[in-house]
């Protein structure tokens, strides 16, 4: 969306700073999913250690957008979009500060994990869900730089795969945990991991929402295609099998 | 136990997007207090206002936002025919108070006036004292005895939160108050002729920031009487104080909605480009 400029030439440049803010927010976030990830896949303590350390900067990004927006409430007064602007930078900056907070926990429990570890195929399925997630996260952030509804709607309709690799993985780890109950800490772990990864798609759908308002100045419906079947799986699969 | 039913599509259809729905803006056009339809304005030969159509609801509080020389004052000069006074310029249109069109010829213009009352830019009391300032403008209009008119002018300046300030002075000059009372003073002297319709043109372009805050508050407790139409140069007023708001741009009328909507989610591209500062 390409919008004239003000007569203050520094109201665009705060809200370009502030859009900057957000640019380097998300993309600090995605780069500790990915190295969280990569820290559980090769039970890397010293690598987990480091997003944990890291959150401390996406928290810090977080202060800078909140502060920043205040101020320009302050200074400008914006209306319209350039308040929806303000507003949705502080909403995005909340959703990707909790996206860093999942991060931090998945790399909290790599060292809690059993080095012999062997169950590889539910990796590979954490490793897909990831990977979705990742691209969600792109995506949304490419639609936020780029003020573009039609894309973030996308994002916002793309959720429900995430939902059900999440469902697989679930299943999957029912079925360790009852096969040998020695699994059960690990797959415990490995459950939070990708519930975290699950809740990582949810606040992705949730900025993709926030784009939407920016734009268009109208916020996306409540129905949104819902897939997490795993809060009433265990009443009809786990016991009867 | 089998995986194939978690295996759902990826929903990427071409479904419409479903969104929330603004609240409907529109009014019943049954509590329509001014309506204006099809109205040009020339000063001579120049067509300030180009076929405007605008409604003041019953009991709201309509503002009138738009840069400089765009016809809001103009306009608002029209709805008490005060542009009557000058030669040279014209109205073209209906102009329909209640019903009845006030650009019609053989209009009483006083009584018209003091149905329709205006507060101007820069305070303009009368150089008499501030009980004569008010009781003026009612005898012209009304017989009242000694203690009716004194009880109008307290009620007067009461409505106009000016009473306590000047309770004690009532005797002296109104040009001794300071620009804040003064135009709480000129307010009081539009209500107290019992107006319906109030015209406030700019009326905190000249005041400090509490003496603008005094007349938003009382804006809101005329409201619950009067139908108030406002032009103002301060966007923020026109959000803070108003039901409805109107954009208007080289003597049009570019867009008419509820305040709440006018400022969140304009529908025409011009009003954004203002409200938000970037015009030009």
């Amino acid at each position: 969306m390409t919008m004239s400029e003000h007569t203050s030439k520094a109201f665009d440049a705060d809200l370009q700073d502030l859009s900057r803010v957000v640019a380097e927010m998300g993309g600090l976030a995605e780069r500790q999913i990915g190295t969280a990830l990569e820290a559980l896949d090769r039970r890397d303590a010293a690598l987990a250690q480091r997003v944990v350390a890291e959150d401390a900067k996406i928290d810090a990004l977080q202060r800078e957008i909140e502060e920043k927006a205040v101020l320009t409430i302050a200074r400008r007064q914006p209306m319209a979009v350039d308040l929806r602007d303000v507003v949705g930078a502080l909403r995005l900056s909340n959703d990707l500060e909790r996206i860093g907070d999942l991060a931090k926990n998945i790399a909290k429990r790599v060292g809690a994990l059993d080095s012999d570890f062997g169950l590889q195929p539910v990796m590979r399925g954490v490793e897909h869900m990831t990977e979705l997630v990742l691209a969600q996260l792109k995506d949304v952030l490419d639609s936020y730089a780029h003020r573009d509804s039609a894309k973030a709607v996308a994002v916002w309709r793309g959720d429900e795969e995430i939902d059900a690799v999440n469902n697989s993985l679930f299943r999957e780890l029912l079925t360790y945990m009852m096969e040998d109950p020695r699994n059960i800490g690990d797959c415990i772990h490995l459950l939070f991991c990708a519930k975290n990864i699950e809740r990582m798609g949810d606040h992705a759908t949730n900025i993709a929402e926030t784009v939407y308002y920016i734009v268009e100045g109208r916020t996306l419906a409540e129905e949104r295609p819902k897939g997490d079947t795993t809060t009433s799986m265990t009443n009809n699969v786990a016991f009867r099998s | 136990m089998t995986m194939a039913n978690v295996q759902s599509s990826s929903p990427h259809s071409a479904a419409p997007i479903p969104v929330v729905s603004h609240a409907a803006s529109t009014v019943d056009p049954s509590e329509a207090k001014i309506a204006v339809r099809d109205l040009n304005f020339f000063y001579g030969d120049h067509r300030a206002l180009k076929s405007i159509n605008v409604t003041l609801h019953t009991k709201k509080v309509t503002a009138f936002i738009g840069p400089s020389g765009c016809g809001k004052s103009t306009l608002l000069r029209i709805l008490n025919r005060v542009y009557d006074l000058y030669p040279h310029q014209r109205a073209e249109g209906e102009v329909m108070l209640d019903g009845e069109n006030i650009l019609a010829p053989g209009q009483d213009l006083n009584l018209l006036r003091a149905r329709v009352g205006m507060v101007f830019q820069k305070p303009t009391p009368f150089p008499m004292s501030i009980y004569e300032n008010i009781a003026f403008g009612v005898r012209l209009y009304e017989r009242l005895g000694k203690s009716d008119l004194d009880a109008r002018v307290e009620s007067a300046l009461r409505r106009a939160a000016l009473w306590d300030e000047v309770k004690e002075k009532l005797n002296a000059n109104g040009l001794g108050l300071s620009g804040g009372q003064q135009q709480r003073l000129c307010i009081a002297r539009t209500v107290a002729v019992r107006p319906e319709v109030i015209l406030l043109d700019e009326p905190c372009s000249a005041l400090d920031p509490i003496s603008t805050a005094k007349i938003e508050e009382l804006i809101d407790e005329l409201k619950d009487d009067y139908t108030i139409a406002i032009v103002t140069h301060n966007m923020q007023q026109a959000a803070r104080c108003s039901d409805f708001t109107a954009f208007m741009y080289l003597g049009e009328l570019v867009e008419f909605g509820t305040t709440s909507k006018m400022f969140t989610t304009p529908n025409d591209r011009r009003t954004q480009d203002y409200i938000t500062g970037r015009f030009g």
